[in-house]
């Protein structure tokens, strides 16, 4: 599971080339044009690191706040089965987080300074994940339809540049297949079982479109994306592209169950091929990114409180005579 | 008062503003780069990192990252700083060249020479 990166509108393409050498830049982008991979030592732009690192810092950040709402429910998964199979997924976003930050770590930015830059609020994360979970049809509704977004953005972005970021997102491409189709079947399971499971599986629903609706991140038309982030294959497809796609798989699957979607301009425009929508409330995104969503302020002070009380452990099981080296891959 | 959804959280009485002492420098240890051997008979892959404070509490953990989900023999641990590796930028020291064929199966044209050989000898 994760979130799209938020990437400031007001960066100026052009400022983010100023200073570098013409020469290493144009060999750089030659070797991204003929498909090849960058590698953490390989030069670099310093805008190209300082992106990947803020990109993949906060899918890590995603992965480790995205386990809390539906850790929240393992406990409560109705049937041990489904306690066995939640715990396995909880287990392995956090696993992710582990990946991402990993790719992370080798442009050069501690994993210490990862967390400090959470836990402060500096970082961000994905933004869904200030949204509490209400019912066990939340939990549901989120495995099936936020990893399924996750897995589209994950899936393009495994093409990009940057060969530790490909790396850790093949691996975790794989484990959410799983995700996928067990949020799927606890769906389906819901929508076909008793009227009121029905009912409860179609109020979440209803609460986590406006959510869902946001996750690709802001409009094509008010987020100037930078041609040079695609060019330099960071950002792999446009945020409208990718929820055009989102809805394309998945308003079908959700309408098979006969389940209503919140918004009467949703429908595939024949002309174009394409969904109509009604434009998701972008000043509601910003203000909930800003920390004033429901659960911003419970996600770091959990975050920060199992930073606390773990420590002493870490403390103890430190080595003084060791010293950190940037991993190599 | 965090006052969550989950009565566990609530439980923790945690403050909302929990500011907590930034982490330093090696509090997350470490790094050991991974190799995982998914079947006997196979080569080892380098699979990835962990952040470990010892080789044993790094094989622990690369079990639990990169044998958790998928088949697995063996493991092996090393020190990210006692891996030598060699330069992306020295990486022409690896090409070859074509007069290199004779140390290439494919730079040995036999059949060549044997149905040379046969079709002068039919006749």
């Amino acid at each position: 599971m994760y979130g799209n990166a938020y990437i400031d509108p007001n960066e100026k393409a052009n400022a983010m080339i100023a200073g570098e050498d013409p020469i290493k830049l144009a060999e750089f982008e030659a070797r991204i044009a003929r498909g090849e991979k960058i590698e953490p030592k390989d030069w670099m732009p310093k805008e190209y690191r300082k992106q990947l690192i803020r990109m993949i810092e906060q899918h890590g950040h995603s992965e480790i706040i995205g386990a809390l709402p539906e850790g929240t429910w393992i406990t409560r998964a109705p049937g041990f089965r489904r306690k066995m199979a939640l715990m396995a997924k909880v287990q392995d976003e956090v696993g992710h987080a582990q990946l991402l930050y990993s790719a992370a770590e080798t442009l050069g930015k501690s994993r210490e300074d990862m967390t400090n830059d959470l836990i402060t609020g500096k970082s961000k994360y994905s933004n869904v994940f200030n949204y509490p979970a209400y019912t066990w049809a939340d939990a549901c509704i989120i495995a099936w339809l936020i990893d399924a977004g996750a897995i589209i953005n994950q899936v393009a972005n495994a093409k990009g540049s940057y060969g530790p970021y490909c790396r850790a997102l093949d691996r975790i491409c794989t484990e959410e297949s799983f995700h996928l189709k067990y949020g799927h079947d606890n769906v389906v399971t819901l929508a076909t079982g008793t009227p009121i499971q029905r009912q409860m599986v179609q109020e979440a629903l209803t609460r986590w479109w406006p959510p869902i609706m946001h996750f690709f991140g802001p409009s094509d038309k008010i987020s100037q994306h930078s041609e040079i982030l695609m060019r330099w294959k960071v950002k792999m497809a446009s945020n409208d592209d990718m929820r055009q796609q989102f809805l394309n798989m998945y308003v079908p699957k959700i309408w098979d169950l006969g389940l209503v979607l919140p918004d009467p301009n949703l429908k595939l425009n024949e002309e174009t091929k394409k969904w109509d929508y009604t434009e998701p409330d972008w000043e509601e995104f910003k203000r909930v990114i800003n920390g004033g969503g429901p659960c911003n302020a419970e996600r770091l002070a959990v975050r920060r409180m199992a930073e606390e009380r773990g420590r002493w452990v870490r403390k103890a099981l430190y080595n003084a005579t060791e010293k950190y080296v940037t991993p190599l891959a | 008062m965090i006052k969550s959804l989950d009565p566990r959280v609530t439980r923790e009485n945690i403050e909302e503003n929990n500011l907590i002492a930034p982490l330093t420098p090696m509090d997350n240890w470490e790094t050991y780069e991974v190799f995982h051997q998914k079947k006997r008979g196979d080569q080892h892959m380098h699979v990835g990192i962990v952040h470990a404070p010892n080789p044993e509490m790094a094989l622990l953990f690369g079990k639990e990252q990169y044998g958790r989900r998928s088949i697995t023999a063996n493991i092996w641990v090393v020190k990210t700083a006692n891996v030598f590796a060699s330069e992306y930028d020295d990486a022409d020291m690896f090409e070859t060249t074509p007069e290199k064929q004779y140390r290439e199966a494919g730079g040995y044209k036999v059949m060549d020479k044997i149905n040379k050989y046969k079709k002068a000898n039919k006749a």
